[in-house]
């Protein structure tokens, strides 16, 4: 396959960057589109340039570090799915793609494609656990919890933080990610003790992040990849209305 | 050098107990006034940053990616054992015990391993605490399923992400101890030595991987938590930043390796397509519980299907080989991984292999869909046939997966004592980054049991007596001179590499060991092919130090750099991984010696000569290294030939 890449090249944080034009020839189309990158990153190698920083890491759709911003869609143009599983028989022979990093004023750009995203691990500082240390669990077993409340609560863990749902929103909302997380241990009886301070303090360090309010569009949850649903977000809300109604802390 | 493995004495089962009871205790006052050092944050490091903090230590937290929250733990798709006997089904602590030390082809310590089978049942208590969603049944009780070939069900599991959910969990625990300030986290940091003075421990020189500053850190003690080195073959099921830089490093600071050669090829994996492949994919284990291994009984027809010209589903039921339930009746597909790959090369290597490379065999469905109904086995494996078609553009449901085996685990690594130190004082080796407790092979889902054993539950104990001798005055500052000539020595590396100007790329060159390492030291090794590959690194290490090409500047986000600093050191470890292959004239677990088989092509195990971890000390460039020998007695179980038949 012949591909025509248009990709966003940035030097770092501190530079303006600008989209640039690379031709590639003697694509497969059983390579990934990451592969594609590589190849192309060792060409430009051979030519004395500087390849193309991207994320990426498992390379099979779980660790969520890759994150590419292809032809308007994040993760591009295939759904459930991360741009690592993303395979260049999605595209045709003699495609323009267009890939950008991630967009969001609380994801900056450190350099090409990659972007900072430790604005959600601070989230998740602020409230996204149970608070039990270690030896103090009773028996695993001791706890029942029905099958369907188990299932609900793995359907929001499985999130990998790949930020996807911020790049998709027309606000640059973190609330699917937050609510995957609140979600998640809101339904389990071991995160009920602490869910409504969970919830206030989760969405106050999602505000002082930057990121934006949500809107309802539902982009985020098209464009996931693990297709978090959005019952999540209106969950979230729910709790985060039952905290500000009793909280003490605002 | 005298390998102490401080194992306790006493019954084994009383040996874990009687050592907490002896070790030393840090007052819950003086915690606080010690700094410990965890570098990698996966199941082993997160778990072991968190608990010590929760005990009141001071810890600095480093990974090299953006998140705590992306190391590769996070890709383990099976479960992860305890023995809980949830199932009623015979199970305990002693026969998970003795399950890891057999399925380890008794290269392995029977204190550490029954430590370990001690504490996974608290694990699985720790996991469900922090909210970890485990599958469950319709009672709401855990969930248990039959794993790897064990012959109870004693697997833990949360669909096909068990790592996923563990490491969240461990990650969560690590959070709220960032927010407490009890740990520091360093993401996008980079160990690039290990500082020793006073033959301690002192710290570790990192590259902070987005402004290329090198930094000094300074603590009591050091954790490497570091994971394995599979990408010393260039394509494994590990992720792509995956390497062995810290340990190998650790290493020529005095820290010996053990038992190198000791890697665990996964059967399940997605076969090699091109030339481009930047990695592979592992399917889990999990399916050889309903998917039945089959080649076509004659090369002939084998031929017509690697051509295209026939389909597998048109082969008649006696043309097939199952060739796992042919030759090993009793336990069929759930044979350990070790036989089950070596028994896929075998058909391959007569000719028999299918897809188009001929390095592929079926995995096939159809009965089990026959027999459960399609919605079954959707339910049980849906996401992985989904995964399955994502990669290869074909349906499972239809048509048979093809799977051939891949790296994925190295039971080899920092050999370290009971109490899990290096033999560097204060620093520590956790996880797959030690080579402790699964021998020449590792059973399915005990991995993460060990990563989280030693994290949540040796090392809070162990490290305890260490600080406690030293004290806590016994640190150095960061500008001490030990510092500041580590820091000499990795700029010098640095700068030495940038200025090559070669004509190859890192990548170009770490695909070429690869192969030498796959064809050579792969899944089963001969004294003349590793007596090749040995002078195939040699030569390759040459010409990574005259011909290496990286562009742009150290003093910025720059893969290539961190690429290359990392093949550099696979290539020094793929050398000793060959020697050690080499001196282990013996087949052990994922060691196969063709030398050394019985009659049927078994592996040859020799106790009475091999019996031993082989630990390996670096004496300095292009020396050759010393071996020395901890003797590994066994004293509760009998050495057997291991039969699966």
């Amino acid at each position: 396959m012949k591909i025509n890449l248009q990709v966003w090249r940035q030097k770092n944080s501190n530079t303006a960057g600008k989209m640039v034009e690379y031709k590639l020839d003697n694509i497969s189309p059983d390579m990934s589109f990451l592969e594609m990158f590589d190849v192309l990153n060792v060409e430009l190698m051979h030519k004395g340039e500087e390849p193309v920083a991207f994320d990426h890491d498992c390379r099979e759709g779980i660790c969520g570090m890759c994150s590419m911003y292809i032809n308007g869609r994040a993760h591009g143009p295939q759904t459930g799915a991360t741009t690592c599983q993303l395979h260049m028989r999605s595209f045709s022979d003699g495609d323009t793609i267009v890939v950008e990093p991630w967009r969001a004023r609380a994801f900056p750009v450190i350099k090409d494609l990659v972007v900072d995203r430790t604005a959600f691990d601070r989230v998740v500082q602020a409230g996204g656990y149970v608070s039990v240390n270690t030896g103090s669990a009773p028996d695993a077993n001791e706890i029942a919890i029905s099958r369907e409340i188990a299932e609900e609560a793995m359907d929001a863990a499985q999130c990998i933080g790949c930020g996807a749902c911020v790049a998709a929103c027309k606000n640059a909302s973190a609330m699917l990610f937050v609510a995957a997380k609140v979600s998640h241990l809101a339904v389990l009886p071991q995160g009920k003790p602490e869910h409504l301070a969970r919830a206030e303090k989760m969405v106050a360090q999602m505000d002082e992040e930057g990121f934006g309010a949500c809107s309802f569009t539902g982009a985020c949850s098209v464009e996931c990849p693990k297709s978090i649903s959005l019952d999540h977000i209106a969950r979230l809300n729910r709790e985060y209305l039952g905290a500000k109604l009793t909280s003490t802390n605002v | 050098m005298k390998l102490e493995s401080k194992i306790p004495e006493g019954p084994l089962a009383e040996k874990w107990a009687r050592h907490k009871f002896g070790l030393k205790l840090v007052n819950p006052a003086n915690k606080r006034k010690y700094e410990i050092i965890v570098v990698g944050t996966g199941l082993a490091g997160a778990s072991a940053a968190a608990s010590l903090a929760e005990l009141g230590y001071n810890v600095k937290a480093f990974c090299f990616q953006d998140s705590p929250r992306r190391a590769h733990s996070i890709a383990a798709q099976g479960g992860i054992n305890a023995a809980k006997n949830y199932q009623n089904d015979g199970d305990s602590v002693y026969r998970l015990f003795y399950d890891t030390v057999k399925g380890g082809d008794y290269r392995a310590r029977e204190a550490n391993v029954h430590r370990l089978a001690e504490v996974s049942v608290n694990i699985i208590d720790q996991c469900v605490a922090q909210g970890v969603p485990f599958a469950r049944e319709y009672g709401g009780l855990l969930s248990n399923r039959s794993f790897g070939g064990a012959q109870v069900s004693r697997t833990f599991y949360a669909r096909g992400q068990t790592g996923q959910q563990l490491l969240l969990g461990a990650y969560s625990a690590l959070s709220r101890q960032v927010a407490t300030g009890k740990v520091k986290l360093y993401t996008r940091s980079e160990m690039l030595d290990l500082v020793v003075e006073g033959g301690k421990a002192r710290g570790i020189i990192t590259r902070n991987l987005v402004t290329g500053k090198i930094e000094s850190h300074s603590g009591h003690a050091v954790l490497l938590c570091t994971g394995g080195y599979g990408n010393v073959f260039y394509l494994s099921t590990n992720a792509m930043g995956s390497n062995v830089t810290a340990a190998w490093r650790a290493h020529k600071k005095g820290a010996l390796f053990g038992n190198p050669c000791f890697t665990q090829i996964h059967p399940t994996c997605i076969p090699v397509k091109g030339n481009y492949q930047s990695k592979l994919t592992l399917m889990s284990e999990s399916l050889r519980n309903d998917g039945r291994v089959w080649v076509p009984k004659t090369v002939e027809m084998a031929e017509k299907v690697r051509k295209g010209q026939l389909k597998p589903s048109a082969i008649k039921e006696e043309d097939r080989d199952y060739f796992l339930e042919r030759r090993y009746p009793s336990f069929g597909n759930l044979v350990p991984r070790d036989v089950a790959s070596r028994n896929a090369k075998y058909v391959c290597d007569e000719n028999r292999g299918v897809a188009s490379t001929g390095l592929a065999v079926f995995l096939d469905f159809a009965d089990a869909i026959k027999r459960d109904g399609k919605k079954t086995i959707e339910a049980k494996y849906g996401n992985l046939f989904e995964m399955y078609e994502k990669i290869t553009d074909d349906n499972p449901y239809e048509t048979p997966m093809m799977i051939y085996p891949a790296v994925h685990y190295t039971m080899g690594g920092l050999w370290v004592d009971y109490n899990l130190m290096t033999t560097v004082p204060g620093c520590y080796a956790l996880g797959e980054a030690n080579f402790s407790d699964h021998g020449a092979n590792r059973l399915g889902a005990s991995a993460l049991m060990q990563g989280l054993a030693d994290g949540y539950f040796v090392i809070p104990y162990t490290i305890g007596d260490y600080l406690a001798t030293i004290g806590p005055s016994d640190k150095l500052p960061a500008d001490h001179p030990a510092f500041k000539q580590a820091e000499a020595a990795v700029n010098d590396q640095i700068k030495h590499l940038m200025s090559l100007k070669g004509k190859k790329t890192a990548e170009e060159i770490h695909r070429e060991l690869g192969l030498i390492m796959w064809d050579y030291c792969g899944m089963s090794r001969n004294a003349e092919g590793l007596k090749k590959a040995k002078g195939l690194i040699q030569e390759l290490r040459k010409e990574f130090w005259s011909n290496i090409r990286i562009t742009g500047d150290a003093d910025e986000l720059n893969q290539a750099l961190e690429l290359a600093g990392r093949v550099a050191d696979f290539i020094e470890l793929g050398a000793l991984m060959v020697d050690d292959a080499l001196n282990r004239e013996e087949s052990c677990g994922g060691h196969f010696r063709e030398e050394f088989q019985t009659e049927d092509g078994e592996a040859q195990r020799d106790d009475a000569n091999f019996a031993y971890v082989a630990a390996w000390e670096y004496k300095g460039e292009n020396q050759p290294e010393v071996l020395h020998k901890e003797e590994l007695v066994f004293e509760n179980v009998k050495l057997t030939q291991r039969s699966y038949k």
